[in-house]
């Protein structure tokens, strides 16, 4: 650990918080239509032609029920265009490289992945997709399942900050200002830097290079940088190159490192912001912030040195791993030398916090310890910072069984923003916290002991039940990262086709249940004895509940992979 | 149910032609015109044809060149097949890899650096990278092969510590990212400065 190290570090939570708080500002005010240029002039004529061509009424709200159904049959649509697409790639134009079509299972898993904000990817993308495929398909769902998610988000927020109505916004208004208004601006800036730093963007094919030493090297290329922006930005994570931010064309320098990361966490974090902002109480969002910190910050206190400190293998060859000015040292396996250990070990750490899932070195490579961070982080359910939208409205849930809790220790109505928190939401919260993380055990279950499940795995021993405990827990939650020797066998994919739907729709159906039912009730004014629910004490008892559901649900599977590997 | 759907495939249509087609077709007319060569690829050119890209490790085994750090790629250093090796970190390969490596560099570098350890050896030079194509190796790596560098090219060993410095590309403001030595320019350096 140097102090370069740290300083880079600290600088990241700075300068993320310093630009998250404006933008949430900024989000809550678009999706209220507080600005001139959202409610007139030619965005907002767009707007109305837009949703005059799916038919929807512009002053027009839904209750849940009809949001959720909107969401729902959207995101069915897309999931067939996908897979069309991965399947007859082959006879469509764009496919300089002439790529064959993508295996059933595998355009199956990958439709799944992508229309659900996970791109958990069985495929090297150089090598399996189209220019058509990343661009028309991929990328375009890196934008619309992010989008879907922040919609859910805003309506859900809606459905806290209201009182005894049962709207809670239009999904397609939602849908159009989470696109226009704030993932495509901020991806444009995005993608121009990347470009400017090496990031290609070109619609030729590969190129060939004679190498110095009389060889032939060929390049893959294709229009990266717009995808690699929005793949950032959406907590997408789905790279281009089958070795994502690792691969120089895809995230070439220092800056483009420390952009690429803070894109993972800015939408995640400022949605808390514009949560203190919708429910005009920021305090109340700063205590969740808190918790969020909190658990950010105790993922990257354990990983960096954990990286740091080398594997087993590495301090026994008698190498030099100390960090000093001409090498970063630690456990550099499967790690980029202009990342060294401080970044690849913070961005793992940000984008498991995230539902973001690329990654910036390989995971199967890190130490015991610091490859069970990432695992750590993906099992609270993606609710430290979180992704998109599906981040926050995760912790509603918590928040929900903190207040519950609370209640009962102080023998009060639980209330949460003078909404009385009752039997209907606290159990609709407990199946939106618990439903993933017991689907997780049960998948990953299912796949060490059957003979199909198990011929996925790559590593041997405790560190080949990892690898299968961080595929189903990627999935399920939506992350996307993996322990990337694991194969995608037609089992495999299949199994996680079905832990991509499920975690995606479960906890999203659940949230606008809880933002529905939340929305009808009346408010009542704070009296002496109402739980403060914007200070300290709350930020501590949040992390506790986190810690407990759904750490305690995890450790008996972590001791069976990591645990056991760093002991022996 | 049915307004549902037909208004979800309009949305899914005009999407899908705004964020598919319009939105990385405008991206790719500013890149190509403000920044030609990244957006291509940051391709090296020499004498008119194209020795690689400034963004992708290539094959050296030559003594008279900086070797790249491993790669866990088929063949190695694929640019159209970048991978991790994901060995996992107490495994045996894992191991033997890194004994491979490391009695490879003994072997080569041992000559030109009279007792020299297998302590002298830096952790980038006997790990693969993570894309398998890590233009970059570490100022350490380059120091250890500088000696060899300057003794078969019969040129003085502070010529080639002002070259590795020369390509060496530092951290962002002072602070981002780890610094690291670029091997093909330093190469190619080494070659013009030959030719001259």
């Amino acid at each position: 650990v140097t102090a370069n190290g740290i300083a880079q570090l600290v600088l990241y939570a700075v300068i993320l918080t310093a630009l998250a708080y404006p933008l949430g500002i900024y989000m809550a005010r678009v999706y209220e239509g507080q600005y001139g240029f959202v409610t007139g002039g030619v965005l907002a004529r767009i707007e109305r032609l837009f949703l005059r061509l799916v038919g929807s009424d512009p002053d027009h709200e839904q209750n849940w029920k009809s949001y959720a159904g909107s969401v729902i049959v959207f995101t069915i649509c897309f999931t067939v265009l996908l897979y069309l697409l991965l399947r007859w790639q082959a006879h469509l134009p764009l496919n300089p490289d002439n790529l064959p079509a993508v295996s059933a299972p595998i355009a199956l898993n990958t439709t799944a992945s992508f229309v659900t904000n996970t791109n958990w990817q069985y495929y090297g993308g150089e090598f399996t997709m189209s220019y058509l495929s990343q661009m028309a398909g991929l990328a375009v769902q890196n934008f619309v399942s992010a989008a879907v998610g922040m919609a859910v988000l805003a309506a859900v927020v809606r459905g806290f900050a209201r009182r005894q109505t049962s709207d809670i916004g239009n999904f397609w208004k939602d849908l159009y200002r989470s696109l226009v208004y704030i993932l495509l601006p901020l991806s444009i800036v995005l993608a121009l830097i990347l470009v400017w730093q090496g990031v290609p963007q070109t619609f030729s094919g590969h190129a060939v290079a004679h190498t110095v030493q009389g060889g032939v090297q060929e390049i893959a290329r294709g229009p990266v940088a717009s995808q690699i922006a929005i793949k950032q930005l959406g907590t997408n994570g789905g790279g281009w190159y089958n070795s994502n931010s690792a691969v120089p064309f895809e995230n070439p320098t220092g800056l483009s490192n420390l952009l690429e990361n803070l894109a993972i966490l800015l939408i995640p974090m400022a949605q808390v912001f514009m949560f203190g902002r919708m429910i005009l109480r920021m305090r109340m969002a700063w205590a969740v912030w808190g918790a969020m910190f909190v658990l950010f910050a105790a993922g990257i206190a354990i990983a960096y040195p954990a990286e740091q400190h080398g594997s087993a293998v590495l301090r026994h060859s008698g190498v030099n791993i100390a960090a000093g000015s001409q090498q970063s040292g630690g456990n550099m396996q499967d790690k980029e030398v202009r990342f060294g250990i401080a970044d690849t070990a913070l961005w793992a750490s940000t984008t498991t916090n995230a539902s973001n899932g690329s990654v910036n070195g390989g995971l199967d490579a890190f130490t015991p310890l610091g490859g069970a961070v990432p695992l750590v982080n993906i099992f609270f359910g993606e609710v430290i910072w979180g992704g998109v939208g599906s981040g926050l409205y995760g912790m509603f849930f918590y928040i929900i069984i903190a207040v519950f809790v609370a209640g009962l220790m102080v023998g009060r109505t639980p209330e949460y923003l003078g909404k009385k928190i009752e039997a209907r939401e606290i159990k609709i919260a407990a199946v939106g916290a618990l439903f993933v993380p017991t689907m997780v055990l049960v998948l990953t279950g299912i796949s060490v002991v059957t003979h199909a499940g198990l011929q996925s795995i790559y590593n041997s021993g405790a560190h080949g039940f990892s690898e299968a405990l961080y595929a189903y827990t990627s999935q399920s939650n939506n992350n996307g990262s993996a322990f990337a020797g694991y194969t995608g066998y037609p089992f495999a994919a299949n199994l996680g086709s079905v832990a991509l739907y499920l975690g995606r729709f479960v906890p999203l159906i659940a949230a606008l249940a809880v933002g529905g039912t939340l929305s009808v009730k009346k408010t009542h004014p704070e009296s002496a004895g109402t739980f403060k629910t914007d200070g300290p004490t709350f930020t501590i008892l949040l992390v506790a509940i986190i810690v407990l559901t759904a750490g305690l649900m995890v450790f008996p599977a972590l001791t069976l992979g990591p645990v056991v590997e760093g002991l022996s | 149910v049915i307004r549902t759907i037909v208004r979800s495939v309009v949305a899914m249509v005009v999407i899908t032609v705004a964020f598919g087609i319009v939105y990385p077709l405008v991206m790719t007319g500013i890149a190509q015109v403000a920044f030609s060569n990244t957006a291509d690829g940051s391709l090296i050119t020499l004498n008119g044809k194209t020795v690689g890209s400034k963004l992708a490790a290539q094959s050296f085994t030559g003594k008279q060149y900086f070797h790249e750090r491993p790669s866990a790629t088929a063949p190695a250093y694929n640019a159209m097949g970048t991978t991790f090796s994901n060995l996992g970190p107490t495994s045996d390969a894992l191991k033997k890899q890194v004994n491979g490596q490391i009695a490879a560099i003994m072997k080569l570098e041992g000559p030109y650096n009279p007792g020299l350890k297998v302590g002298d050896i830096p952790v980038d030079a006997v790990t693969t990278s993570g894309s398998g194509i890590d233009s970059d190796i570490s100022p350490a790596y380059a120091h250890l092969q500088a000696a060899r560098v300057a003794a078969v090219r019969s040129i003085p060993l502070s010529t080639v510590d002002r070259l590795i410095s020369q390509h060496t590309d530092g951290r962002f403001l002072g602070l981002f990212g780890e610094p690291g030595v670029n091997v093909l320019e330093l190469n190619l350096a080494l070659d013009r400065m030959g030719r001259q």
